[in-house]
């Protein structure tokens, strides 16, 4: 009783804090990130600016947090409702989590000498421009803009993963900007098809690229043109999600950029790209004659799945073997929302939310436990519960989350999907579960060593953040055992609206 | 309903197509960017003749921006960079000219099958415009596949961008807030490839990406 009355005066609170600033919880989102671009390419100090780092992902998820009091915007440009206000809230929670792992990650980095200050000048404001770039692809309704926010983000985090400079850092950022352009490039072409089919229907000009505008229209859009749009469109954002004939750039940007980038990679841009792509498909589930969407994400998701559970046996970097796991995820979460219906796109939403919330914890975890080994050689890294026990815990419930194994929240959407895919297609149920089994057994083959085995290498002492990793965890094992009530209701929301 | 309009809309999308056939087959540096700067030249001139057909004014900024900046300035800083490097010399290709030609022929037939029996309500125009787009969109990912050079590279990748404003400034009064954010991708790709050069010669006194290919994370550990 007493803790409902101080949590509804604190609302009030904030509600006031709101009335007194001169911007909206939206324009913050997206203004916050642009500003501290701007400082923090003035600021030479990395320890300061490392700081201010922090400091400006928390004001932004605190923004994003309050679009909750008004969650409902729209105009041709941006828009905000049910679907996206959850990714943003996550998207800068996550942001915000890893600033500040990255600003301990970044001063042992310092510290030993793989990065000089020089080549960090630009990492801060490049971080904060790939928040900032998320939130204008999360928050568009112009379907244009949509895909600069993507593109701008895919060319920071470019940057940001050859910043080590080795050759395999240059040759992964190279490969990751080669294919993420060639994507991009696509996914515009796409768009510029989306539009010709709408302009027939609501005129020429900017409602014809907003994306609610469209939805309303759908029906009487030319399906042949719109769905020749979305197999454009489904390779271009298809690549920034990593799905499986595309995946090629993902591994290497996973493993050679600084673990934080690996973890927003992981956790944000995968899933901002995925719902670029949802977009899309509720276009076309909106018109009858089109293409079965569905059935061609189901096919996808499928083939990433069980392509990355076979490729997971044959890693021996550890930074690449959670870089496959993220692509069999992405493939669980594509194959949920191919499925469609409000069980599965409900499994699908949970997913997303509790792989980006464990796989950037495991990111965490494993950049720590690199930067003590001093090595991402698994066969190198061994014996971690007898010479970094918490290191090791944390370790261990991420993979036993990932692995999906009750009580974590990775287990509860796994099932969901399961129990509803058995009901409807239980062959494809079947499929899912060998993919499943396949990627834990991976998982459990290579890193018992790493966990228990004899312990080598330096018994260097760790002086990291567990806060960010240990949060996490504890997020994830609270929705595996009870979501609360409110969040159940909008995520069916959202659910039904997915179609 | 064939009108001069038309016909000259056809010409200048169509020198395009040619100008990346020719592309595909040069050997030389020097020649693969000149040959660049023509077709981004094309470019502009098409984006302008859009913008007078359409009676859409703006448009004229974009064929500006991709005169100056594609038609000029960046062949201008590439040749720099060519010559300082001393790399105007040959370029290794995966596959040959001749066959190279022929899967191009193929993508472009490709495309129009792709494009044109699709969305009979859309203009003639505007679709043939797509056709054209997607043809040098797609033999600009041809020559990104076939050259090892990082340069070429570059200018495979700037081409398939020609293709894309092609493509946006035929779709009729599509907003310029996609118009600009083009134009302005072209521009960070070029910082962002000006980098890469840079760093890839500090590292290997080469822009051969084949070098790079020995470096794949996952071998080093063989070693």
């Amino acid at each position: 009783m007493i803790s409902s009355v101080s949590l509804s005066s604190a609302l009030a609170f904030i509600a006031e804090l709101w009335t007194r600033v001169p911007v909206t919880p939206l324009q913050a989102v997206l203004l916050g990130p642009a500003a501290a671009v701007i400082l923090l390419a003035i600021i030479p100090w990395y320890r300061f600016s490392a700081f201010l780092n922090v400091l400006a992902s928390g004001l932004t998820f605190f923004a994003g947090a309050s679009l909750l009091f008004d969650p409902r915007y729209r105009t041709d440009i941006l828009i905000v409702d049910d679907f996206n206000v959850y990714l943003v809230i996550l998207t800068t929670f996550v942001a915000f989590t890893t600033s500040i792992f990255s600003a301990s990650y970044i001063g042992h980095e310092i510290e030993t000498g793989r990065l000089t200050p020089r080549l960090l000048r630009y990492y801060h404001p490049l971080y904060q421009a790939m928040i900032g770039a998320m939130n204008v692809a999360l928050v568009a309704n112009n379907v244009g803009l949509l895909w600069v926010g993507l593109e701008v983000a895919t060319l920071t985090t470019v940057m940001m993963v050859g910043i080590y400079r080795t050759p395999e850092a240059v040759e992964a950022a190279w490969k990751y900007f080669i294919l993420g352009s060639v994507g991009i490039a696509l996914a515009f072409f796409g768009t510029i098809l989306v539009y010709l089919v709408a302009q027939e229907v609501l005129g020429e000009g900017l409602p014809a690229m907003a994306w609610d505008s469209m939805l309303k229209e759908a029906s009487r859009f030319d399906p042949k043109l719109l769905s020749l749009a979305f197999v454009f469109l489904l390779v271009g954002y298809g690549t920034k999600v990593g799905l499986a004939p595309f995946h090629a750039w993902l591994p290497d940007a996973h493993a050679e950029g600084p673990t934080p980038i690996s973890a927003v990679l992981s956790g944000l841009l995968l899933n901002v790209a995925l719902y670029a792509l949802l977009r899309f498909k509720m276009i076309l589930a909106a018109n009858t004659a089109t293409i079965n969407a569905g059935l061609v994400l189901i096919v996808l998701g499928l083939i990433s799945l069980i392509f990355a559970g076979f490729m997971l046996y044959r890693r021996r970097d550890i930074k690449r073997l959670f870089a496959y796991s993220s692509i069999e995820h992405m493939g669980v979460i594509t194959f949920a929302f191919g499925m469609g219906g409000p069980l599965a796109n409900f499994a699908g939403l949970l997913h997303m939310t509790m792989h980006s919330l464990t796989k950037s914890a495991i990111f965490f975890a494993v950049g720590h436990i690199a930067q003590v080994k001093g090595t991402q050689r698994i066969a190198d890294i061994k014996g971690l519960s007898a010479s970094h026990p918490v290191l090791a815990v944390g370790l261990a419930l991420g993979v036993i989350a990932i692995a999906g194994l009750p009580p974590f929240g990775v287990f509860t959407s796994e099932f969901m999907l399961l129990s509803s895919t058995f009901a409807r297609q239980p062959l494809l149920a079947v499929a899912v579960v060998f993919g499943l089994v396949l990627a834990f057994g991976a998982l459990i083959l290579r890193l018992s060593d790493v966990l228990f085995g004899e312990p080598s290498g330096p018994p260097g002492k760790v002086k990291a953040t567990y806060a960010p990793l240990f949060l996490h965890l504890a997020l994830v094992l609270a929705a595996g055992l009870w979501l609360p009530e409110p969040v159940v209701r909008w995520f069916r929301t959202v659910a039904a609206q997915l179609g | 309903m064939h009108n001069i309009g038309f016909d000259v809309a056809h010409l200048l999308a169509g020198s395009m197509l040619a100008l990346s056939f020719v592309l595909l087959y040069q050997d030389r540096i020097t020649a693969v960017l000149n040959v660049f700067a023509l077709q981004a030249i094309a470019l502009s001139l098409s984006v302008a003749w859009q913008a007078y057909i359409q009676e859409a004014p703006h448009l004229l900024i974009t064929a500006v921006i991709a005169l100056v900046l594609k038609g000029f300035v960046i062949p201008t800083a590439l040749h720099r960079i060519v010559r300082r490097l001393g790399i105007h010399r040959q370029i290794d290709e995966v596959i040959g000219a001749g066959p190279t030609m022929l899967f191009g022929l193929g993508l472009v037939a490709l495309s129009i099958l792709l494009v044109l029996p699709v969305g009979q309500n859309v203009s003639l125009l505007a679709r043939e415009d797509l056709a054209f787009a997607l043809a040098v969109i797609l033999l600009g990912l041809l020559m990104m596949i076939t050259r090892y050079n990082a340069v070429t590279q570059i200018i495979g990748f700037m081409s398939l961008e020609n293709g894309l404003v092609l493509a946006a400034t035929g779709a009729k009064g599509m907003p310029l807030v996609v118009e600009i954010s083009v134009a302005f991708s072209v521009l960070i790709a070029f910082i962002v490839f000006g980098i890469f050069v840079f760093r890839i010669r500090e590292r290997f006194d080469t822009v051969d990406v084949g070098a790079l290919d020995q470096f794949r994370g996952e071998r080093r550990d063989q070693t």
